[in-house]
């Protein structure tokens, strides 16, 4: 009986890290916009479903090969994020904080009742079946596998690109401090369209990898969006490595606690432990106290 | 009695008198459905015209159906005795999570996504423990053999018009309450600058408290009204984070700023969603809420103040002229 337990322990672990990957992605988009442009996307995890959607008409229904499909997903989401900046955010730049949150949440309704009336309430997927990996008496689907190497890959490009390249470094200046730029004489309204880019980009990576594990439907977004708004809180708005850190925490508390109980109170642990740290560090985990 | 008390008094008795001249009850329904979401527009209003803008409500709606609805079914318990319990949970669900919110100074967006996490919380543990609330199938608060008045449970919806319209009025009184009260003027010395009021002595966290835990339990009055109403609730319906940002969307589009805003925002809302309903049927499932977030983005974009308080400002501004 002891052997058998481990055995699912490990697994829950393992699984736990493969999910962190994901859910780290997640979180760095979102914090990549917060820290950039300081501005929170409630939307972003819609943007991820109509991502899902893309890869699901580019795949299954226009019969694209997956190496096309997959970047015309991420290029129609790095330009959905580019639109939502021009019509939604720019606008509302200079209006109180609060505000451009509802704003992207009106888009977050428009987006879902979108999506309910062009596509259908129907699930769908992609109808692929990777095959599960088995290692010892642990299984794991190469779905996860991958999406985790996927995952960090991307999130190491990122990296390169802000530590790297010019435009990035502009990036990671302008949210240190944003007047002191454009004195600088750099043009701030371009480097918040790359950013925006940027963060629809990686929610574009982030529903390739989600839509082979899950099935895509108009309120997909409700299940994974407040999850990833909780780490990129919870490691601190705009620290990358503290959403980082936060998204193996999560995906470990829900691993562990669908291991023991259902998978809702997983989800129900998670959350009362957000709202504990909370008062432990209410200004994310790696803050430092002042 | 000067002609503007007149005017309140007319229109109370012309409400009031709705249900005794003309009871059509599809038109009834709409009416007692839009004074149920007024009410909660109007609690969440209480504390979001003062910058505390929070996505949690849907969760205290939740707790105020839930409580009620379990209370009756599992123990037999009246909602007249359940739904203060209900209230009384919602507060302390409110204070447990405020508290150190307004503590350790987590304002503007940070306070809206601890909120946020709040709504979903009670999202997952309604639908974690299906085995006693329905899960995300939706519960239904048994239908009394005895007293209709001891259960709360009527089957006239003149009777449950009345009920909604006392309800709303009294959340209306409660806004013109606090917006003469010292309460206000704390809480907007407060939105501006919280150092700046906690030198001139306003105990900041107090204050903050106090409207968020008064706020929480109207709201969670109308989660208990709704369910007892209809009879029916899904985590859906009243709980979650489309919930929350529904009482967001209506409050915002009717106008935070002035006491009837939300209730404009409920009417112009659930007419939209009746009449697209009524007119296309099943086609037009999705499109009320296509229109709800584009009106929203366009009302923050455009009339952050909202339809009745551009309008009032407007009429102000001219008659000054």
């Amino acid at each position: 009986m002891a052997d058998i337990f481990d055995v699912y322990l490990a697994e829950a672990i393992i699984s736990g890290i493969l999910l962190g990957g994901v859910l780290a992605l997640l979180a760095l988009g979102l914090n990549l916009i917060f820290g950039v442009i300081d501005v929170t996307w409630i939307c972003y995890a819609e943007l991820i479903m109509l991502g899902m959607y893309a890869l699901y008409y580019f795949y299954s229904v226009y019969g694209l090969p997956m190496w096309v499909a997959a970047p015309a997903c991420i290029l129609v989401v790095a330009v959905l994020g580019l639109l939502l900046h021009y019509i939604v955010i720019a606008p509302l730049l200079d209006a109180p904080p609060i505000n451009q949150l509802l704003a992207t949440g009106g888009v977050l309704f428009f987006l879902q009742s979108f999506a309910t009336v062009a596509f259908g309430i129907d699930f769908r997927n992609l109808g692929i079946r990777l095959p599960v990996l088995a290692l010892g008496e642990m299984h794991f689907s190469y779905a996860r596998l991958l999406a985790f190497g996927a995952a960090l890959a991307g999130m190491v490009v990122v990296y390169l690109f802000m530590t790297r390249t010019y435009i990035g470094t502009a990036i990671r200046a302008i949210s240190q401090d944003r007047q002191i730029m454009a004195l600088m004489g750099v043009d701030t309204r371009r480097l918040y369209l790359v950013t925006s880019a940027i963060g629809g980009a990686l929610a574009g990576l982030a529903a390739c990898l989600l839509v082979l594990q899950y099935d895509v439907h108009p309120f997909v977004g409700l299940s994974f969006g407040p999850i990833t708004f909780l780490i990129c809180v919870l490691g601190g708005l705009g620290n990358f490595i503290g959403g980082f850190v936060a998204a193996f925490l999560f995906a470990q508390i829900i691993s562990l606690g669908g291991l023991y109980s259902d998978l809702e109170w997983g989800y129900v642990l998670a959350f009362a432990f957000f709202i504990v740290m909370m008062f432990i560090r209410p200004a994310g985990l790696l803050a430092r106290r002042s | 009695m000067n002609p503007r008390h007149l005017v309140y008094w007319l229109v109370a008795a012309a409400l009031i008198s709705v249900p005794v001249v003309y009871n059509q009850p599809y038109h009834l329904h709409v009416m007692v459905l839009i004074l149920i979401w007024s009410f909660a527009y109007t609690s969440w209003s209480v504390m979001g015209r003062f910058g505390l803008v929070s996505l949690g409500h849907g969760g205290f709606m939740g707790v105020g159906a839930y409580v009620t609805a379990l209370l009756w079914n599992h123990l037999g318990l009246s909602p007249w005795f359940g739904i203060p319990i209900a209230l009384v949970c919602a507060g302390a669900l409110a204070l447990i999570v405020a508290y150190p919110c307004f503590r350790f100074r987590i304002t503007g967006h940070y306070f809206a996504l601890v909120t946020l996490a709040l709504s979903g919380i009670v999202l997952q543990v309604i639908t974690a423990t299906r085995d006693w609330t329905g899960g995300s199938l939706g519960y239904t608060p048994e239908r009394t053999k005895g007293n209709a008045i001891a259960a709360l449970q009527f089957v006239e919806k003149e009777t449950w018009y009345l009920i909604a319209l006392a309800v709303w009025a009294a959340g209306i009184a409660i806004w013109y309450w606090i917006d003469r009260s010292m309460i206000r003027y704390a809480m907007e010395a407060i939105s501006e600058d919280e150092d700046a009021a906690a030198a001139a002595g306003i105990n900041v966290t107090a204050e903050k408290l106090k409207i968020t835990v008064l706020s929480a339990v109207m709201t969670a009055l109308a989660g208990a009204l709704y369910c007892q109403y209809q009879m029916f609730i899904s985590p859906d319906t009243v709980s979650g984070i489309s919930v929350s940002l529904q009482m967001v969307f209506a409050a915002v589009v009717g106008g935070i700023y002035v006491a009837l805003g939300p209730t404009v925002g409920a009417i112009i809302t659930i007419l939209l969603a009746e009449g697209l309903r009524i007119g296309f049927g099943t086609k037009a499932v999705g499109w009320d809420n296509l229109v709800y977030g584009v009106l929203l983005v366009v009302f923050i974009i455009f009339l952050p103040k909202g339809i009745l308080g551009s309008l009032l400002e407007r009429m102000k501004s001219s008659s000054k002229r």
